[in-house]
């Protein structure tokens, strides 16, 4: 902060900072959308998917388990819970909701119908086949 | 206080506060969910706890930010308020839909809630922290955008200073990545792409420049620094946010499904990240060491300083902690995140806002500072939360490094559940932490109520 360096070098060097870290940030964004069609899974987007993803969210899932590692820490990771139980186990498990376990962490029970409940282990099964970088370190997420 | 104008602040104070409150008791009941599973099971489940939790703690922070805008707007601007009233009528208007959101939560079920609001037609709820019903979330766009025109056409009729600039860029920017929130594309790594950039540009972008400013101006009047000074070293460190959280945004970037190459871009832009931590720390002290006056508000003093040091320790180090990717390999989603936002959102921002109230309150309640009692109380209860808020983070990392270890690193990886039954007893330590920051809330408030002679105003 010695005299040489003034107010207005400093204000020059944050707009100009600002601008060209901005339109990096721009830049970069437009490169992982080309990209993204190589990992994001979007070959398997179908229908069911999306009706599954509008569960996951209307259901506010994110609140206690991790997505892909995002969401709250309260309950597993699901983003590789397809693999690591299978499409039966997790409808069974969806169903027999609450535990009732005295002292256990419980989920509700939310009444699906067997579509409903396909249409989620669809979500979870496209969730599981984006590429991740090879994340989560191993199956139990 | 110079401008009546000024005034409208103290109402979005007092509801920063009551909302705070709030947020804490959700806090403690989640708290004891992580260890008795049931507890409030099936009122009310973690996930509509966290969910207010959460909320709360960004809402109180805008009410903050809005409170310290409309008090500093017009003194640096050396105008009066261009709509006081307008300023009002958004505080209740934001105050109900913000009681009317956290209501909806805890009443309705929450896909009945999505559909009673109009999610059906624009889906945007759902996501962490962006779980708002659409209503909501364009209430909020409306709320933001008469507050900054109101802000603006203050500013335009008067004078424009670097602090009042800083804080309107990073007010619009605030406003204009909000807007992201109404984009949910079905593509998952699309929607995570963006939804960082309401979350990261929020608070490892624009919010820093709204915390800047504030810093900078609570430390002009409590340290008589020289304006030139200080608002240089606000250029600064707004500059190495910038240029280090922009593209620091690519740490979110590493196992989301988006090309490898963030991989390295995220670990060393984010690395960099604690910098401007840093040199806010060094600004407060340094400040407050070539201070001209001795300000008869010594809480305030003590706020400001410890907004610097708690917003290095919690966003800076505990960031840094977990950032470099080969290591959030392994932390990424554990409770070493849950460790870092807590101390982070504590440091950076809950302490700034602290610290404009602290500032700002006793001179909108005609004084220049608060009687010694009430401030001694009020220090008390900085110490009490900041401490016992070290400690949360100490349990949570401790929680989070065995957690990683039995779950990611071990060769015999042990399930989730199994983990948590392992680790219970640093959530036991973190509850009564948790506990012993409520208690320095209670004394917060408190400080509030203390008689005694407080120090008067003295005109100029």
């Amino acid at each position: 902060m010695s005299g040489t360096f003034t107010k207005a070098m400093a204000r020059n060097i944050f707009y100009g900072g600002a601008v060209f870290f901005f339109l990096l940030l721009v830049a970069l964004t437009f490169d992982t959308m080309g990209g993204l069609p190589k990992s994001d899974n979007r070959a398997n987007l179908t229908e069911s998917v999306l009706r599954g993803k509008h569960i996951w969210e209307t259901r506010n899932c994110i609140g206690c388990h991790t997505l892909l590692g995002e969401g709250a820490y309260f309950a597993p990771e699901l983003g590789n819970v397809y693999p690591r139980r299978g499409a039966e186990f997790i409808k069974a498990w969806i169903k027999s909701q609450p535990t009732g376990t005295p002292g256990r962490r419980q989920m509700p029970n939310f009444n699906f119908t067997e579509q409903e409940l396909d249409d989620i282990v669809a979500f979870l099964k496209y969730t599981s086949e984006i590429n991740t970088q090879k994340w989560p370190p191993n199956i139990e997420g | 206080m110079k401008y009546s104008s000024q005034s409208v602040a103290m109402p979005y104070f007092i509801a920063a506060i009551g909302l705070f409150v709030g947020q804490i008791i959700f806090g403690l009941a989640m708290g004891l969910q992580y260890v008795v599973g049931d507890f409030l099971f099936p009122e009310i489940p973690f996930n509509v706890a966290r969910m207010v939790h959460t909320n709360l703690l960004i809402v109180w922070l805008l009410f903050g930010f809005m409170g310290a805008t409309y008090f500093l707007i017009p003194e640096e601007a050396e105008t009066e308020l261009y709509s006081p009233k307008l300023a009002l009528l958004m505080f209740w208007i934001f105050l109900i839909a913000g009681a009317a959101t956290i209501l909806g939560y805890l009443l309705v079920p929450y896909s009945t809630l999505a559909e009673m609001t109009g999610n059906n037609i624009l889906a945007t709820m759902g996501r962490e922290f962006l779980e708002q019903p659409l209503i909501t979330k364009i209430g909020i766009v409306i709320v933001a955008l008469a507050f900054l025109f109101n802000i603006t056409m203050t500013m335009l009729k008067g004078r424009k200073t670097v602090i009042s600039i800083v804080l309107l860029m990073g007010l619009w920017g605030l406003a204009i990545f909000f807007l992201f929130s109404f984009y949910n594309p079905g593509n998952l790594v699309k929607d995570k792409f963006y939804w960082w950039w309401v979350v990261h540009l929020w608070v490892e972008g624009v919010w820093e420049l709204i915390m800047a400013a504030i810093l900078a101006f609570v430390l002009i009047k409590v340290t008589g620094v020289d304006r030139e000074v200080i608002e240089k070293w606000l250029y600064v460190i707004i500059t190495l946010a910038l240029v280090t959280g922009l593209i620091g945004t690519g740490h979110h970037y590493f196992w989301i499904g988006t090309p490898s190459y963030w991989q390295w871009l995220g670990s060393i832009f984010s690395a960099l990240e604690p910098i401007p931590f840093f040199a806010m720390t060094v600004f407060a002290f340094n400040m407050v060491n070539r201070r001209r006056r001795e300000h008869p508000n010594k809480a305030a003093v003590l706020w400001a300083l410890g907004t610097g040091v708690m917003a290095f320790l919690g966003a800076g180090v505990w960031g840094f902690l977990h950032t470099l990717a080969p290591v959030n390999y392994y932390t990424h989603g554990s409770q070493i995140t849950a460790a870092h936002g807590h101390m982070a959102f504590y440091g950076a921002y809950v302490l700034v806002v602290l610290t404009i109230i602290s500032y700002a309150m006793p001179l909108l309640r005609g004084r220049a500072a608060n009687g010694e009692r009430a401030q001694v109380c009020e220090m008390w209860a900085f110490w009490l939360m900041t401490i016992s808020m070290v400690f949360i983070t100490l349990f949570l990392t401790a929680a989070g490094i065995l957690q990683v270890w039995l779950q990611r690193v071990s060769d015999t990886p042990m399930p989730f559940m199994a983990v948590q039954d392992q680790i219970s007893l640093f959530y036991w330590m973190r509850l009564w932490a948790g506990v012993v920051f409520a208690a320095g809330l209670v004394t917060y408030l408190a400080s509030f109520f203390v008689k005694g002679d407080s120090k008067p105003l003295i005109h100029a």
